[in-house]
């Protein structure tokens, strides 16, 4: 991999994310809200390449853009009673706007006084099997307690939203 | 021309910022979720980003997206069962209409 980033598909992919993430918040209608968040998830795996996090990006694809999505598709569909249920009025709170730009100045802030690191990123990005190796070695403890909290969860979403009967 | 870390710690606060907004404002059940999903987002892209210029060999940021990730996923399942048995004991997803709890 280069030691640089190219600024010009960052620019796109940035402007991409942004602009989907934007449109989810003030589409009125609940379906293409989730397939604006489909094409959030896309970009941010397209970021995720530029940063030669390839494994990362692949998972990002499979997990966002394939499961979650299809989830947020199915939920919406289960919890509507006809297709006039999907537009919605578009629950912009001026509250919610002033917290927004508050968390967002102070952010800013943070960004601007860090201390400079790096500009160019170093040479040496080591790939998926050094990644696979890591994981499976210094990461072994945290690994498998993803896969407990993952059992956890799917069991708990079969036990909320299964059986009538209760 | 290039890239540095400011640009890549820039666009995750504003993408986490349009999320917080979405999440504060919406009153669909669904539509709070897929902002919250947005925010992990930009947590994750932000790891991902100084992980690429500070520590490049050991990836320590990327194992942390990548946990974040699973704990992401563990709670869209958890809150989408939760949006649907709320939809089958109050046939609702709105949560100005789930108030039983209000004094």
């Amino acid at each position: 991999m280069p030691d640089m980033i190219p600024a010009i598909p960052f620019v796109v992919l940035a402007v991409a994310t942004l602009l989907g993430a934007a449109m989810v918040v003030l589409s009125d209608n609940v379906v293409h809200a989730a397939f604006w968040v489909l094409e959030v998830m896309i970009g941010i795996a397209g970021l995720y390449m530029l940063l030669s996090a390839g494994y990362l990006a692949l998972v990002q694809i499979v997990v966002y853009a394939g499961a979650v999505s299809v989830l947020l598709l199915f939920t919406i569909m289960l919890t509507l009673r006809s297709r006039e249920d999907a537009v919605r009025s578009l629950d912009l709170s001026w509250t919610a706007g002033v917290i927004a730009l508050a968390v967002l100045a102070a952010a800013a802030m943070v960004v601007v006084s860090l201390e400079p690191v790096a500009e160019r990123p170093p040479l040496v990005t080591p790939g998926i099997a050094e990644f696979g190796r890591l994981l499976f070695t210094r990461w072994a403890l945290p690994f498998e307690i993803a896969s407990v909290v993952l059992l956890v969860a799917l069991v708990g979403a079969v036990w909320w939203a299964g059986s009538d009967e209760r | 021309m290039n890239v540095g870390p400011v640009a890549f710690m820039g666009l995750a606060a504003l993408l986490f910022c349009i999320g917080l907004f979405g999440a504060l404002s919406k009153k669909s059940a669904v539509m709070v979720l897929m902002c919250l999903e947005l925010m992990t987002n930009a947590v994750n892209l932000n790891l991902i980003a100084i992980s690429r210029f500070v520590t490049p060999v050991s990836m320590t940021g990327q194992f942390a997206a990548a946990f974040i990730m699973v704990v992401a996923a563990a709670e869209i399942g958890l809150g989408l069962a939760l949006v649907l048995a709320l939809y089958k004991a109050r046939n609702t997803v709105e949560l100005d209409r789930i108030d039983r709890l209000r004094g």
